[in-house]
Formats: structure tokens, sequence, C-alpha cells
């Protein structure tokens, strides 16, 4: 099940907002659809991302796939034990796998996206 | 797989899809002077006329010079078992074969040739080789673009000037910029090079020994550097290695270089190797191919191709280069090469060249009118001053079966009185005395 206190993308990346600081990282669904994942390429503190933007790169013993940035917004923090364990996004992918931290972002945007039930749907189409 | 060539239609339906009027159009880029007049062949020959016909056309080429030409290429010996074991057809007729579950040789022997260059240059990782020094030097380029997000380059006067011109032809249509910085005393212009850095630069690029043979430590540069976040990029000579401060040892972030002199003949053209190697911590942003040592399910030891998500058969258009391969059996000769030389070895012919080329410095410098460009110290390639213009000086050399050397001025147009001369373990006493002898003989004419 995918925690009803945070928003969704199509792309499967997650935004969960924390006061003014939104936290970024990608869904059960993805982690699950990479396999165990072995590198992930964090984007740059103070890096400013706009929505649908490229932030980085996730790869498994599977694939690589490109992460997209959910919302726009100036990152404040990255996750930086996942440079030394990035297995941490298979265990736990809505908490200690959370990926980049972020402010300035408009609080429509995330109103936009999916919320848990809706993003349950799509996946079910998939 | 069949050979059946494209219709007529389907011709036409390629050159509508790319908008071009017909086959020609293609290849309008080219000047007309350029292009040949037709394709049209000449009657068909038989061996004996065509063996005949390449042997007259070969005997046009000087074959026994005693060579001092240098400028990145150089005539060091090879061992005939480089050959031998080259030629077995398991290395020499495979194409591409990386499939672990056929190629562990091949595999092995690319991971070997790996490790050797890591060891050279002192740094982490080293990829499976790539096209030429050339080359290489662009790719560390893309890479440090992609590593640092900047796209201004630094590029070293002393960087060699063919390499020079194909980072200008590789870059044209790519929105960077790069601001050349002539060397200063013959090394590295330090004022002017610091002056340049800043946040926007992606890489500074040197080369040790630079194109006019000069040694540099660039340790303070890399350390200024590195303050703003900037790569520097080391193009360097293997055969100096073993003797000099490698890149390693100044921080480099990125080696790269012509792997010629290590065991793979001189040819006008290649094949030739190009080699890198890079800090471990921007690996997954270099190109190519790069072999590592595992277990199978047994516990057994075995090789295969690793970080693959980097390259182009996975990552498509995302992948760090696109215009790269791999130079297999040159890398293997490289590695046979350094193989049957041993540690020692390398290090005694690396001797060797220094200690003949400052011989033949010696003896240049007795000549009178003659001066060579000796305030900054070099390996085995130094600059000549000469009375006369060099290449009219390497003319006249050649009819007395000498290749000279290199003129300066056909790439630094105020040197046109410049010769570089190479030195390496090949050349005897006997020809370095013979060749300067000559050389006085020619200039008192």
């Amino acid at each position: 099940m995918n925690p009803t206190d945070r928003r969704y993308t199509e792309t499967h990346e997650w935004v969960k907002l924390e006061g003014s600081v939104a936290v970024i990282g990608i869904t059960d669904h993805a982690q699950d659809a990479l396999g165990d994942i072995t590198f992930i390429e964090l984007p740059k503190k103070g890096a400013i991302l706009k929505k649908g933007r490229e932030f980085g790169v996730v790869e498994s013993v599977k694939a690589a796939s490109d992460l997209f940035a959910p919302i726009s917004g100036t990152v404040t923090e990255i996750n930086e034990s996942l440079e030394t364990a990035p297995e941490a996004i298979n265990s736990d992918a809505y908490g200690e796998g959370w990926i980049y931290k972020c402010t300035g972002f408009k609080k429509e945007e995330y109103d936009s996206l999916l919320d848990a039930k809706s993003y349950e749907a799509l996946l079910e189409k998939e | 797989m069949s050979y059946i060539s494209n219709t007529d239609k389907q011709r036409r339906s390629m050159l509508d899809t790319c908008g071009a009027g017909s086959v020609d159009d293609l290849f309008t880029d080219i000047p007309a002077n350029l292009r040949p007049k037709s394709f049209c062949l000449p009657k068909g020959k038989s061996e004996l006329e065509v063996a005949s016909f390449f042997d007259t056309l070969s005997k046009k080429n000087y074959s026994n010079l005693v060579n001092f030409v240098g400028g990145g290429f150089y005539d060091h010996f090879i061992p005939s078992a480089i050959d031998a074991i080259v030629s077995r057809s398991e290395f020499y007729t495979a194409y591409t074969p990386y499939q672990p579950e056929l190629s562990q040789g091949t595999l092995q022997a690319i991971y070997e040739y790996q490790t050797d260059i890591c060891r050279l240059t002192g740094l982490d990782v080293s990829n499976a080789s790539l096209y030429d020094g050339g080359t290489a030097l662009y790719e560390a380029c893309q890479m440090a673009i992609h590593a640092t997000d900047r796209r201004k380059f630094i590029v070293d006067g002393g960087v060699n000037p063919i390499y020079r011109k194909m980072l200008n032809s590789y870059a044209v249509n790519l929105s960077i910029e790069i601001v050349e910085v002539p060397v200063s005393h013959g090394q590295s212009d330090r004022t002017n090079i610091t002056a340049l850095l800043d946040e926007n630069t992606g890489a500074l690029v040197i080369q040790n020994p630079n194109f006019f043979g000069v040694i540099d430590d660039h340790t303070d540069i890399v350390k200024k550097c590195h303050e703003l976040g900037i790569l520097v990029i080391q193009s360097v000579y293997p055969m100096a290695l073993s003797l000099l401060k490698t890149p390693g040892e100044m921080g480099v972030d990125i080696a790269t270089g012509e792997g010629q002199s290590l065991g793979i003949p001189l040819s006008f053209g290649g094949p030739y190797l190009g080699f890198m190697a890079v800090k471990k911590e921007i690996v997954r942003k270099m190109p190519g191919r790069i072999v590592a040592r595992t277990l199978d399910t047994n516990g057994r030891e075995g090789f295969v191709l690793s970080l693959q998500a980097r390259e182009q058969h996975i990552r498509r258009e995302k992948a760090t280069s696109n215009i790269c391969s791999n130079e297999a059996l040159c890398a293997l000769r490289a590695h046979i090469y350094m193989s049957i030389m041993g540690k020692e070895g390398l290090r005694e012919c690396a001797q060797l060249c220094v200690d003949k080329a400052h011989y033949a410095i010696q003896r240049l410098n007795a000549i009178p009118g003659v001066k060579v460009m000796d305030s900054s110290p070099t390996f085995n390639e130094f600059t000549v001053r000469l009375p006369i213009d060099a290449g009219e000086c390497v003319g006249r050399m050649i009819d007395k079966g000498f290749a000279a050397g290199f003129p300066l001025g056909r790439y630094y147009p105020d040197m046109e009185n410049y010769l570089l001369v190479a030195v390496t373990e090949k050349r005897t006493k006997h020809e370095i005395g013979l060749f300067a002898e000559t050389l006085e003989e020619i200039l008192c004419q």
C-alpha cells in the first residue's frame, strides 16, 4: 500500500510535504520493478530543478532509469547515505530511501499530482 | 544475412526522408575539389600485375631512415613475441567478443591491460581503451562536461597541436568554449592559466611531457583547479610514466594518452591506441567498456563487462559516449609489451631514452649556429633552433638517410626555424654522433 500522506507522479516519484520543505523519492512499485539498486546519481545541493526535468539516474541489476523532478524547487538537502547504500531504496522506498529535499515549490504543483488512490489506479492499468 | 542492395525505390524513399535530392547531395560538406571525379575503376588486373603495381608504389616510401621524429608517436623497439601472440586466431579474428560465456581469454587480457594502465598512471580505473590519443582527450573533455555541468575548457598550448585540432573539430557543433593558453619558456604558463580559471570552467587540459618534450610537475595547478571544482585532464606519454611523477601523484582526475609507444608499430593513420584512466569518484561518467573481475555461482574467478549502464547499447542517446569503441587488439599489444618489459624493463627503457636524448642535446648544442632550448627539463624530446628553415633542413637530411625531426613551423607559425627532435632507446651512440655530424655538414653548405 502507498502512504496517503503524500502525492505521486506518473513516472513513479513521490513528494511529501514537511512544512516548507518537500521530500522526494521513488515509489515502492518503482523499486520493485527495478530490482536490486546498485547506484543512484543524486542531484547537486543548490540545484534549481524544474518540474519534469531529469534530476538523476538510478541503476539496478536490471536497468538504468532517469529520475524526473515531480515539482519545481531548489535542492536543499540530498540523502548522501544512498551513495554508499543505495539498497535503502529497495528496503524502505518511502522512508530511509528518500532522495532529496527541496524548497521554493508551488503548492499548486503539489496539489496537481496524483493522490495515493489515483496512483494505485494507474498501477492497475499498467 | 543477405547482401542484396537497396532498390532505387528504397533509395528514393530514404533520400526523401532526409530531404536530399540525390546521393551526391549528402556529400556537399566536402569541398568539390576534394571529391572524386568518378568511381570508374580500371579493368581487372591479374594478381601478379596488382602485386607488382603496389610493390613499385611502396618503393616510393623511405623506409630505412634513421628516425628522430616524435611529436606524439615514437620509434620504440617492438619485441617479436608481440606479433607471435597477437596473431593467434583466438585474438586476431574475434570481433567484439564480450560474451563472458565464451570470451574469458579476451576479457582477461583486457582486464590485465586495464591493470597495467592503472599502475602506470597511478589512477583507480582504466577503460578497455579508445581509438587513439586525440580521441581519448576529446572523450575526457566530454566526460568533464557530464561530471561538472560546465562548458568552458582551458587548454595548455603544450598539448599536442594535432590533439588540439581534433578537439576543436569535435567541439565545433557543441556549445563549448575552448581557451588556449600559449606556453611560457616551454612550460605551462601558470600566471595566465590561473587567471582564466573560474567557476564556469569544467576542465583544464594539460600534457606531460608536453609537445616540446618538456617535463612539468602540475601538482600546484591541479590544487588550484580543485579549489574551484575544476577537473584536470592530463595527456601523458606512457613510456615516460615509469620514471616521472604520475598523474595520480599530481592529483589529476583524468589521464589519457597515445599508447602507440607500447609495442604498436608506427604507421600513417594507425591503428593506434587511446588509453584513459580516471579517479574512482567519476568512473560512472567514463566512456567506453570496462572489464571487471568477479566470481561465478561456483565461486570461480571470471571476467565480465561492468558498469554497462553508462554505455551506448543500454543508455542510447544518454550514454557517456556514442562515438567510442575499444581498440582491443592494440590494447593486447600494449599489454603483452608491458608484460614482457616488466616494471624494471620499462624503467630501464625510459632511462635509456632520457640518457640518449641528453647525449644528443650535447652533440647538437656543440654545432655552431644550433641552439637546443634547454631552459626547462626535457624527457626524450627537445626543441632545436636552427640557422635555417626546419622544413628545409628535414628535406636535406632525408637525402642523407635521416628523418631529422618534426618542423615546428607546421603548427606554430612563429617557429619556422625550430625542429622537434626525439630520441628513443633504438638510437645508438654512433647514430646520434653521425646525426650531429651530418647536420653540421648540411648547415655549412
